[in-house]
């Protein structure tokens, strides 16, 4: 079985849009979408969802205010500037900064704080007519949305292996902190979709080499590359200099908002300049795979 | 006045934002920038600041002294990270996974662990005329950002006005990037992600009760849905850029688009003038 990763390090260069194409053209596949923070791939997918899980990443402290004697050594030990004093000298504990240590409620000499498990996000496994499709939605500003990009591929792989399918396509979420290691661990190969603009190179630079530090290889996809000729140029010198295949070039082209807004995976939304250097790229990628898979 | 600049989905035009914004009002008033996008920092390609100062940002990890160590697993036990293990007679610290909280070494009984300052990124501040920049970067291969946004934050130079560049998405580093802020811009565009990811953007900060205010981006190219949504749900549209070639090129060369086109510097002081109205 083999794992492909769409990653970007700068956000908005249409990882989403390529994912979406991948599902229409791959054959025997698991969709995944890893960017739980601000999933959008479902948008294009219309899943039918047949299984909802709840997803508890971590814990949180609450404290009994009729326990509490404003002792305040809580106050010291936190790092994270989570309590406060209120004003009849107990404490209070902010809910949105609290990282979920307990070693406020380790210290508590009168047991007043108790660290809560709680439901940070949910996931899902569901049914589109391109095949399995695992998702996620993790809640507004929860922390551990690397754990729950493993859990969702954990699952992934179980339908892959159960269901005979041979490839898990995995849309990735912007940045190179924490979600983006938790979707490239492990996965075959990374996509990198740039852009040609300064930040789209920089960005790119720094997510091939997060790929790079975790020995996963790299193919690059320069998007819109006729928005700017000598930039993509640029970029494809750096990435041959790095020895990173660019696969794909994709023209500009207002059709792709205009898939967007229809809900359709651009390849079934027209024929067009884009859709072709897509399902060009699709082969160059499939071929990247098989050799990868012969040994020399 | 604190205004971050966020958005959920990230190309919406954050940095874009942020710099003309900070560059507009630095002609006329002491503003600083910050960018707390550390995992992908931007805003420096625009700004060109000279930077003066460069400092290591470190984590406290543990480490552990196994003469004095006995071994009891009382660290581990204690670790809401599995970021320590006792196995036998060996400990072994997984660094990436530690959140600095210092519980093992506060909690164990053999006083046996100190903390050590792993790198986790750089600070580094300048400035570019007038402008004062601060941005921190994220080393490669480090998945923790929080703790290095707050490193930025500190920065902080309350006699000015501040601009922060606040990373996508709506999880922990948005909120540490974000809170604190007296308003909060949101840049979206009008497709179905841009409103998508705007709704869930509206949530967090609404959560952090930071008063908000859009700016569409690119419109002419998808729908008007996002209009609608902001109307429904009483939002102030602050402005919208329209979709324009001129930009994205300027954009492309890291030329910022008061620079390109000087009429957008009026109109940005103008939302800064609307927002010191709203935010008191």
């Amino acid at each position: 079985m083999k794992q492909l990763v769409i990653i970007s390090g700068k956000g908005g260069t249409g990882k989403t849009v390529l994912s979406a194409c991948f599902a229409t053209l791959a054959r025997k596949k698991v969709m995944v979408d890893c960017d739980v923070d601000a999933a959008n791939l479902y948008l294009l997918l219309h899943p039918e969802i047949q299984e909802e899980h709840s997803f508890s990443g971590g814990k949180k402290a609450r404290v009994d205010p009729d326990k509490c004697t404003g002792c305040w050594n809580c106050l010291d030990v936190c790092r994270f500037s989570a309590i406060s004093q209120e004003e009849d000298g107990k404490i209070s504990i902010d809910p949105i900064s609290c990282e979920g240590c307990g070693v406020c409620s380790y210290i508590c000499p009168t047991k007043s704080i108790t660290m809560e498990k709680r439901v940070s996000g949910k996931w899902f496994v569901s049914r589109t007519k391109y095949g399995p499709f695992v998702h996620a939605r993790l809640g507004i500003g929860e922390e551990n949305s690397g754990k729950l990009v493993t859990e969702v591929r954990k699952k992934a792989r179980e339908i892959a292996e159960t269901s005979g399918l041979d490839l898990i396509i995995v849309d990735g979420p912007p940045g190179i902190g924490c979600p983006v290691i938790a979707s490239l661990s492990g996965t075959d190969m990374a996509l990198v979709v740039t852009e040609p603009t300064l930040s789209g190179s920089h960005d790119m630079e720094r997510a091939i080499q997060t790929a790079a530090h975790f020995r996963t290889k790299t193919a690059c996809c320069i998007n819109k590359f006729d928005l700017n000729f000598k930039l993509s140029r640029q970029i494809e010198d750096w990435c041959h200099k790095n020895s990173v295949p660019v696969v794909g070039k994709i023209p500009f082209n207002e059709v792709v908002p205009r898939s967007l807004v229809q809900g359709l995976p651009l390849t079934e939304f027209s024929e067009n300049s884009v859709t072709k250097e897509i399902i060009k790229m699709w082969q160059e990628l499939l071929t990247l795979f098989s050799k990868e898979a012969s040994p020399k | 006045m604190i205004i971050s600049v966020a958005s959920g989905k990230g190309g919406t035009g954050k940095t874009t934002v942020a710099v003309s914004l900070a560059l507009s009002l630095a002609r006329k008033r002491p503003v600083q920038i910050l960018d707390c996008d550390v995992e992908e920092p931007n805003a420096h390609l625009f700004i060109k600041p000279s930077i003066d100062k460069t400092l290591p940002v470190f984590i406290p990890v543990p480490e552990v002294d196994e003469a004095k160590c006995t071994f009891c697993g009382k660290c581990a036990e204690v670790c809401a990270y599995n970021a320590i293990a006792v196995i036998k007679n060996t400990v072994l610290v997984f660094s990436e996974l530690c959140h600095g909280c210092g519980g093992c070494s506060l909690l164990c009984p053999e006083k046996a662990i100190k903390e050590v300052g792993k790198k986790i990124g750089v600070l580094e501040s300048g400035a570019a005329g007038h402008l004062q920049f601060v941005h921190g970067k994220l080393d490669i291969g480090q998945p923790m950002s929080p703790p290095l946004i707050r490193a930025v934050k500190k920065s902080i130079n309350t006699k000015r006005t501040v601009i922060i560049d606040v990373p996508p998405g709506t999880s922990c580093p948005v909120i540490e990037a974000t809170k604190g802020s007296d308003f909060c811009l949101l840049v979206t565009e009008p497709t179905p992600f841009g409103l998508h990811d705007l709704r869930l953007a509206v949530e967090t900060v609404r959560q952090l009760k930071i008063p908000l205010g859009v700016i569409i981006n690119r419109t002419g190219l998808g729908d008007r849905d996002v209009e609608a949504y902001c109307q429904k749900e009483n939002i102030l549209i602050l402005m919208t850029i329209p979709f324009d070639r001129e930009i994205a090129a300027a954009y492309s060369e890291g030329i910022p688009v008061v620079e390109a086109i000087p009429a957008y510097r009026q109109e940005f002081f103008e939302i800064f003038e609307r927002i010191e109205k709203t935010a008191g």
